[in-house]
């Protein structure tokens, strides 16, 4: 291969194997979207679980669904998309060097975190208290199930709603790590990588839980 | 990098910094690449004396006193069978070429200083280990027979380390996703300036197309074992058939992880093989596009393949004959690959160094491997062979005749730029001479038997299968002489081998432009690329 030689002048807050900080900016994002394509997948496949055994037990799944309170669902499902846009004006806020306003909105995304994950608490445990174990935990003759393998939709239930909200507890702790980094006024108008990265990863688990809202808790 | 350059000072990647630290904390993606070669290795070892213990156990059936009953039954057997099913497929075969040769030398075919996220390349390594180890480690808690598939519903009933082992295996799965999104992003965005895609070298190609499959079918792995875990612990119900599950789902998430995962194994074969064929036909290779594409090509169809595993599963018959079909596409573009190859090597001025001696290798039994596979995906013979030991041949000549050879071709012909010294060649040659024929010895005879009825993941049988399976052990033996040479060539070439210049073999990639070894960042200054990579003749 023929080459021909040249240098190229380095800026100082770009890492050492980047020309300019454009480079580094697109290489960031392009990163963390193909990882979100790996979520999205994961989270893919449990779908398609999903739907085969809902297509192949409609009966069973929908006296499951019956079982979850769609309007906790709901209130969660509220929460999280008013966190997402926190998240978003946080990162507004920082490209316009508005510093103390974004940490505010960045603690108000991981407060949103945090109510979500207290309802889900409730909501589990309430599950767990009237004997809904998932799979072959399942307490028959304490919930009075119709169905003798509704354990499965528990098995679901409880496998999709804890991954996501795994998830959940995540984007908190990346957040609160952005929180700290944001009031040692590390983010300026000129570098917020990170921050836009979580920010794609808060907005990719909001959109899952869209998803998983109205499979398991309304169709059936 | 100031105005002088630090490589005519005589400093390079590997003495820029010193102490074991220096290395565990590197993001250098030269280092990283050497320190996953170190593992790599070690793995191979622990899975290559499992290997020769399951040989060794089928030297002669049980009734023979002595040799026949090394594992002292069955369970002991199938115990070793699965460490040295899924060590050999998860932390040897699946990193191999990516993780070391691919971390090393991707961002210097591009013109790069290293790969887009340096750290995330650390932590990939350090995932991987501990993962692997996580996995070594059930061997010490409760070893697991499940074979490396984890089929259910068998895998939800025995031992319960089969939960710390699939654990394990994700672990290892998020590590080939990071390394494969590092990989993508790097080819993406850090190119150096005229690099255009058309100009990298078929070796990133390859390695461009498996990051692609890495990325895409890993996480479903992933939540499948996640899933099986999630089963062993809570009875989720979702694959186990008294809750009403179906394990056959397992067998198609598996699959549709697992046969993607086989191009990943071979895929960066290619790679490695398309540049040391054209490096030692001294000649422009033969259809560059073409290579280069059918490997994305080869990538999108093995996601649509997957059920040519399970023909005998009790998948519905259209479904098999659409899967027998499809897989047969797979052939296309792997033979426009041979073909070219061929086409590079006839009428060049082919020198037979170790490398090419390698890379003929691979063209040899990979062809033996590709065409019996094409015989398995032909539903009515797969019924007849499935699970004997024609399908032991045919993956093992696939996987060990074409990665491992590739791999080893691949190390000989970057091993003076990696190291800076030059190994024993006719050391090399040799070694390559013991383990070729060492494989067809062992491998060739198992066709017979396959084809004979001897079925796979026994560790007994009839007398009639005794002669061919003597055979096949001493051959595991050749093999081991052949290995055991070429380790002592890498060795002693490391510790005592001369200086070696920066192009020994006269090659065009950008590898070649730069010091052997190369210096910290690659290049003492930026390449601009005016021309493609095999500018020969
Ligand atoms: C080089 C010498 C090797 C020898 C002598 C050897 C031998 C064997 C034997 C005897 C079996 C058991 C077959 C059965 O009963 O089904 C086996 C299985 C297997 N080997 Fe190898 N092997 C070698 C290398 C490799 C390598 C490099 C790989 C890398 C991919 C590999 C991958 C496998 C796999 C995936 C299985 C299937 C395990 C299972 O069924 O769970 N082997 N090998
Ligand atoms: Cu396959």
């Amino acid at each position: 291969m023929s080459t021909d030689n040249v240098t190229h002048p380095h800026a100082a807050h770009v890492s050492h194997h980047f020309n300019d900080a454009t480079q580094e900016y697109d290489s960031g994002k392009q990163g963390i979207w193909l990882f979100m394509v790996t979520e999205i997948l994961m989270f893919g496949a449990l779908l398609i679980g999903y739907g085969i055994f809902h297509h192949l037990y409609p009966a069973m799944f929908s006296e499951g669904a019956k079982q979850l309170d769609w309007k906790l669902g709901f209130v969660n499902t509220l929460v999280l998309i008013f966190s997402s846009f926190t998240m978003a004006i946080s990162i507004q806020l920082i490209q316009r060097n508005q510093i103390k306003k974004a940490a505010m909105a960045l603690a108000i995304t991981i407060l949103c975190g945090a109510v979500f994950m207290v309802i889900k608490y409730f909501e589990w445990t309430h599950k767990f208290h009237l004997g809904f174990y998932p799979g072959r935990f399942l307490d028959l003759a304490k919930t009075g199930a119709e169905h003798a393998n509704l354990g499965m939709y528990f098995g679901f239930y409880f496998c999709m709603s804890g991954l996501h909200g795994l998830h959940v507890l995540i984007g908190m702790g990346l957040i609160t790590w952005l929180l700290i980094r944001t009031i040692r006024g590390e983010f300026h108008s000129q570098y917020w990588i990170p921050v836009e990265g979580v920010g794609i990863f808060w907005h990719i688990v909001d959109l899952i839980w869209i998803f998983l809202f109205p499979l398991l808790y309304l169709v059936g | 990098m100031g105005s002088h350059s630090s490589s005519a000072h005589g400093e390079n990647y590997i003495n820029c910094e010193k102490g074991l630290w220096s290395w565990l904390t590197t993001i250098d993606h030269k280092r990283i690449g050497i320190m996953y070669m170190i593992a790599v290795m070690f793995f191979f070892f622990v899975g290559g004396v499992m290997a020769l213990l399951l040989r060794l156990e089928l030297f002669a059936p049980n009734a023979t006193a002595g040799v026949g009953q090394v594992l002292k039954n069955g369970d002991a057997y199938n115990q070793v069978l699965t460490y040295h099913g899924a060590i050999m497929v998860f932390m040897v075969i699946v990193p191999g070429i990516p993780a070391i040769l691919g971390n090393f030398f991707l961002p210097i075919h591009l013109g790069a200083k290293d790969m887009a996220f340096p750290k995330i390349n650390l932590l990939s390594w350090y995932v991987f280990m501990a993962g692997a180890l996580l996995a070594v480690a059930t061997f010490f808690l409760s070893k697991i027979d499940t074979g490396w598939t984890f089929y259910t519903p068998y895998s939800i009933r025995t031992g319960t380390s089969v939960v710390v082992m699939v654990v394990a295996a994700f672990i290892m799965g998020m590590s080939s996703i990071l390394t494969g999104l590092n990989m993508i992003v790097t080819v993406h965005k850090l190119r150096a300036p005229g690099m255009t895609m058309h100009r990298m070298p078929l070796f990133v190609w390859a390695m461009y197309s498996t990051a692609i499959l890495q990325l895409l079918a890993t996480p479903v792995l992933g939540i499948t074992l996640m899933l099986l875990a999630a089963e062993k612990i809570f009875g989720v119900g979702i694959f186990d058939p008294a809750l009403g599950g179906d394990p056959v789902l397992f067998q198609h998430f598996f699959w549709f992880y697992s046969h993607p995962a086989v191009y990943i194994m071979i895929l960066p074969a290619m790679g490695v093989i398309s540049e040391i064929i054209t490096a030692f036909s001294r000649k422009v290779i033969f259809g560059y596009t073409a290579i280069a594409y059918s490997s994305l090509g080869i990538a999108a169809v093995s996601f649509f393949v997957w059920g040519h595993h399970m023909f005998v599963s009790g998948q519905s018959e259209l479904a098999g004959i659409m899967f027998s079909f499809i897989t047969m596409l797979v052939g296309v573009p792997t033979a426009i690959k041979m073909f070219n190859w061929v086409a590079t090597i006839y009428k060049g001025s082919v020198s037979f160094d170790s490398p090419m001696l390698f890379a003929l290798g691979f063209l040899f039994l990979f062809a033996i491997g590709g065409v019996t596979g094409i015989m398995l995906a032909t539903l009515p013979i797969d019924v007849h062979f499935h699970d004997t030991y024609f399908v032991v041949a045919h993956f093992h000549y696939v996987m060990v005749g074409g990665t491992l050879m590739a791999l080893m071709g691949g190390f000989y012909y970057w091993f003076p730029k990696m190291f800076g010294k030059n190994f024993n060649e006719a050391l090399a040659r040799l070694s390559f001479v013991f383990i070729f024929i060492g494989f067809n010895v062992t491998f060739f005879p198992q066709f017979i038997l396959g084809a004979m009825g001897m079925p796979r993941r026994y560790f007994d049988y009839i007398p009639n299968y005794e002669q061919l399976n003597k055979v096949s052990t001493v051959g595991s033996w050749l093999i081991l002489i052949g290995f055991l040479i070429g380790l002592y060539a890498i060795v002693q070439g490391i510790r005592k081998g001369s200086k070696a210049v920066a192009n020994p073999w006269g090659a065009k990639t950008l590898e070649w432009q730069t010091a052997s070894p190369p210096p910290q960042f690659n290049f003492d200054v930026e390449p601009v690329v005016t021309a493609g990579p095999y500018e020969y003749r």
